[in-house]
């Protein structure tokens, strides 16, 4: 009854789709068990064919394989593809009877298959004389053929029912670009985009805040995400730029000094610290200092 | 005009409704609408009669259909109408008295803020008990009798602020009720027997009815009704608490028309009665007793509108011992309840002008020489209690009398009853000359035990005595007239008797036990002496204002004879142990076996509920638990 | 090897997806679990149809798929819809329908 090809094809396949299979139960993101069903699907429709059922096996990777999980793929993206599941189970009781009922089911269920004495195979080639799909489209189209009608309905339905579902009533009127517009203008928000680094900065890098003409960081200049996320990055220390403290000599501001920009960096986190691009500027003053007095002595 | 009667029943029922549903916009005109309703309901009765007198004497029984009632298979009752002389009677009787009284309370209720009110429940009254007379069916008869009972009610608690009120009038319906027991299982018996419930079918068919059992059956049901309805032992306890109503109340109801509707019953159903003479004999020893009792209450009660009350109980028991009789008093228990209806009702409303006069004070201690005051007043009532004594000629003595001849002629003049009956009736007409007079005597004559102002240091009750308005005493003096005169007119050639032959039948005279001559003389010396002696105790001698402790026989009458006391331990308390009891049994054990039950399921459910966690996966399991067990219990234990 | 083998590879897929269902909380991935125990049994079918030498077994998988494709289509649509209103996919975050 069964060749010896297809029972070599049987012990390469069958193992690969038990595995695959319990990847799902095992498999922490959901894409990864969608992969292995759809796996043990395409496992699927070849046993199909194996087993004299081609049109089984052609369908089951249309529909199944092409459309159904195709179909969770999609949903799964929807719903957010960075969702890991916990596996941590949370009802009491449920992980043990979950693994008592499915092995015990699975043991059940294979105790009576092997103790059953079934009878011996009659193969299909009798029914397949005219090609599978023949076979089976004369059973269909006579016999079923009431209940394929039933099942088109269904079908009719269920899409119609997909749609009434996932379909949104809109609430509220319709956000265009000009309402958007309205409302940043009527909110007070910046029109413009947000500031550049500006001539000062030294860093182009998104975390970084922009520096304005006094040489503080703007704070908006950084994504709001970022500063949510606490990945914001510090301006460039004060004093790593003897340009600006001799800018801000020149330029006090009437309110009085500026608050450094050292105490914005606030980050707590291990992060690289801020090469110094030029040395540090602390000793350059006492380097001046000491030739003026030398001179004045002299 | 005679097909026109239905006007009787629905001219006060109309003014009743018109009444009660106008509310307070005709409080100014209301009273006046109550006594043309009577009054016009009394010129169709007197328009009826006329109509009846036409006939010949055998045509007086006249049907009346009105419209189909109730037609519920094998029981088709007619409302209808029946008009004969025993009803125009009484339809005469309810509606001249109640008008007059209608006339009186225009007066007497004139500074009541529910004046109308009264008035409607007194037209309400008037329909309902002209209803009860008319009525051509048991079932329609009913329907009236509990509209007095109604009414009764109604204007018993008239005044239902008071809480002694309010509680006198659920008395009297309470007792009315017990009574109602007996009328509904007489009409079933009637209707089991007869298969109707109509007078023509009924009465017609009664002598034919060979099973006397049947008979005493429906009789003794009836008297039990009668009873309740007409304040004769043993359910006569509500009668001295009714007087709580209005005065004019206690006369058109509880003395005048209301009460006797029982004696009007036994008449109506004579036939019946006269079929089953151990029932008779019943109603005529239930007559003797109340008879006794209430004349001995009557002796000792210092409030005025109770002993007068106590004289209604004891006059209605002779009529009921004159109905005991059989068909011989049939005809003069109905004279005496006429003649009694017009002197009971004088005496009533001329109480209520001395209550009237002496600011609603009741107590008779506190009166004394009113006669000077009075003066109508004292007339009238001297008028109503020469009637109610038996003085030749007034209007009692023909009624009486008779009552008391047929009493010696009782059982057709053989064995014991005529012996005994005869004994009390003559007994009760000495000792209610005592109480009457007592009475009249206490409020008329002696000294004044009231004084008119404290400034000269009496300690005496301050009073205003005063002749009360014409719109009162003009009803007192018709009465007062009726009560002189009307007993010696309709006497005259027994014309009443004649005139109620068409009911009551025509009786071949018996032979009192003893000669009527000496009859008349007995009653008339014993009244004569219960009189003297009432002179002797309460018009010659002074009457102490708080009543002295006195004999034992005394001290029981002013509590009724104890028996409130009986009906209490008898009836009240087991009753009431009963329902406790059974109100413990419903807790524990109805409600504690129910109760435990649903404790029981809620105990099972809150541990089930633990099951019900909401998450789709524990269901999940569940089902494929059960599925397991399913599998294995189908491969491994079935096979 | 005999046709017994399909059978108890059947057997053995149901299992896992029942025991999936059982213990995932996303409910994308319980799904799944009863798409996989569809499949199994559709794997019964065909090779009953084989054992009997009867097609009918094989247009019975047939419906059971078009079925399943229905199921899926109003499943994931609900799916969906949940997840807009609770921004979950967790079964058990849907649990109101209790006690």
């Amino acid at each position: 009854m069964v060749s010896g090809g297809e029972a070599v094809l049987f012990w390469c396949v069958a193992p690969l789709m038990v595995l695959a299979a319990l990847g799902l139960v095992f498999a922490r993101k959901a894409v990864h068990a969608t992969l292995c069903v759809v796996f043990v699907m395409i496992c699927l429709a070849v046993l199909y064919v194996a087993q004299e059922a081609p049109f089984l096996g052609i369908v089951q990777v249309v529909v199944y394989t092409g459309a159904v999980m195709m179909l969770f793929l999609f949903v799964i993206m929807l719903v957010g593809v960075d969702a890991s599941d916990s596996l941590v189970e949370t009802i009491k009781g449920q992980r043990l009877a979950g693994w008592l009922f499915g092995l015990g089911l699975g043991a059940v269920l294979v105790g009576v298959i092997t103790r059953v004495a079934f009878p011996e195979g009659v193969g299909l080639a009798a029914a397949n004389a005219e090609t599978n799909p023949v076979g089976l489209a004369r059973i269909l189209f006579s016999d079923f053929v009431f209940d394929l009608e039933v099942v088109g309905i269904l079908l009719v339905t269920a899409a119609l029912a997909a749609l009434t579902l996932t379909h949104k009533a809109r609430l509220t009127p319709r956000v265009g670009q000009k309402e958007m517009a309205d409302a940043r203008v009527l909110g007070g928000k910046s029109l413009v985009p947000l500031p550049a680094p500006g001539v000062y900065a030294q860093r182009n890098a998104m975390d970084v805040p922009a520096l304005d003409p006094h040489g503080q960081p703007i704070e908006a200049s950084v994504s709001r995400v970022l500063r949510v996320r606490g990945q914001e990055r510090g301006a460039p220390l004060e004093n790593e730029l003897p340009i600006l403290t001799e800018l801000k000599q020149s330029t006090q501001t009437p309110t009085g000094p500026v608050r450094p920009a050292v105490e914005r960096l606030v980050e707590p986190q291990a992060e690289p610290p801020v090469e110094p691009l030029v040395e540090p500027q602390a000793p350059l003053p006492a380097q001046e200092q000491s030739p003026r007095t030398t001179e004045e002595e002299r | 005009m005679i097909d026109a009667a239905w006007l009787l029943i629905a001219i006060p029922l109309l003014g009743a409704a018109v009444l009660l549903l106008a509310g307070r916009r005709s409080n100014a005109w209301g009273h006046w609408l109550g006594v043309a309703t009577s009054g016009a309901s009394f010129v169709v009765a007197a328009l009826v009669l006329v109509a009846l007198l036409g006939r010949d004497a055998s045509d007086r029984v006249v049907d009346v259909n009105l419209f189909d009632w109730i037609d519920a298979g094998p029981l088709t009752v007619e409302a209808g109408l029946r008009i004969d002389p025993l009803s125009l009677t009484f339809v005469l009787l309810v509606t001249f008295v109640g008008t007059l009284i209608h006339v009186y309370s225009v007066a007497y209720m004139e500074h009541d803020a529910d004046r109308r009110r009264f008035f409607a429940y007194l037209n309400l009254f008037v329909a309902a008990m002209l209803l009860l007379v008319l009525a051509d069916s048991y079932l329609l008869l009913f329907v009236g009798w509990e509209g007095v009972g109604l009414a009764s009610y109604l204007l018993i608690g008239f005044w239902n602020h008071v809480p002694a009120n309010a509680t006198a009038a659920k008395k009297a319906f309470i007792v009315n009720r017990v009574a109602d027991v007996g009328m509904i299982v007489a009409l079933m018996l009637m209707f089991n027997t007869f298969g109707a419930l109509d007078f023509s079918t009924v009465l017609t068919e009664a002598p034919g009815i060979s099973d006397e059992g049947t008979l005493t059956a429906i009789a003794l049901m009836l008297l039990v009704a009668a009873c309740g309805k007409s304040a004769q032992f043993p359910l006569q306890s509500w009668l001295g608490d009714a007087m709580a109503g209005p005065t004019p109340v206690s006369a058109l109801i509880h003395a005048a028309t209301m009460v006797t509707a029982g004696v009007y019953l036994v008449v109506r159903s004579g036939p019946i009665f006269t079929g089953a003479p151990d029932a008779l004999l019943v109603t005529a020893i239930i007559g003797a007793i109340t008879l006794l009792f209430g004349a001995i209450v009557g002796c000792a009660k210092d409030d005025i509108k109770k002993a007068l009350a106590a004289s209604t109980m004891s006059q209605i028991g002779y009529m009921m011992l004159a109905a005991g009789l059989g068909p011989i008093g049939y005809a003069f228990a109905i004279f005496h309840l006429i003649t009694h209806g017009f002197f009971k009702a004088g005496m009533f409303l001329g109480a209520g002008s001395v209550m009237h006069g002496m600011d609603d004070d009741v107590n008779m201690r506190h009166y004394g020489a009113l006669s000077k005051f009075m003066k109508i007043t004292w007339v009238t009532f001297g008028l109503g209690w020469l009637a109610i004594l038996g003085i030749p000629p007034f209007s009692g003595f023909w009624s009486k009398d008779k009552i008391i001849e047929s009493a010696f002629a009782a059982g057709e003049g053989h064995g014991w009853q005529p012996w005994v009956f005869g004994m009390v009736a003559l007994v009760g007409a000495g000792i209610t000359a005592f109480y009457m007079s007592r009475l009249f005597f206490m409020t008329f004559y002696g000294d004044k035990r009231w004084t008119k102002d404290l400034s000269d240091g009496s300690e005496l009750p301050v009073r205003h005595p005063h002749e009360s308005p014409a719109l009162m005493t003009w009803p007192m003096i018709i009465l007062a007239v009726g009560s002189a005169g009307l007993g010696g007119v309709l006497a005259i050639g027994g014309g009443f008797t004649t005139w109620l032959e068409p009911v009551t039948g025509h009786v071949a005279h018996h032979d009192p036990v003893l000669p009527i001559p000496v009859i008349v003389v007995t009653t008339i010396v014993l009244v004569l002496i219960g009189a003297f002696l009432a002179w002797r105790q309460y018009a010659a001698s002074a009457v102490p204002l708080t009543p002295p402790h006195g004999t034992p026989l005394t001290r029981a009458a002013r509590v009724d004879l104890y028996q409130d006391a009986v009906n209490e331990n008898l009836f009240m308390r087991p009753g009431q142990y009963l329902t406790r009891s059974l109100v413990y049994l419903d807790k524990r054990v109805v409600d504690g076996a129910f109760m435990g039950l649903a404790g029981m399921l809620a105990l099972i459910g809150a541990g089930v509920k633990r099951m019900q966690n909401g998450f789709v996966r524990s269901y999940a399991a569940m089902m494929l638990a059960g599925f397991l067990v399913l599998v294995v219990v189908v491969l491994f234990v079935w096979n | 090897m005999e046709l017994t083998n399909y059978l108890v590879l059947s057997a053995i897929l149901f299992s896992i997806g029942a025991a999936t269902v059982l213990l995932r909380r996303n409910a994308i991935i319980v799904f799944m679990g009863i798409e996989l125990m569809l499949n199994a049994s559709n794997l019964a079918f065909v090779t009953f149809a084989r054992m009997h030498g009867d097609l009918t077994g094989q247009v019975i998988a047939f419906f059971v798929m078009v079925v399943a494709a229905a199921e899926v289509v109003v499943g994931l649509a609900i799916i969906v819809s949940i997840f807009r209103t609770r921004r979950s996919a967790s079964v058990d975050d849907a649990n109101l329908l209790k006690n």
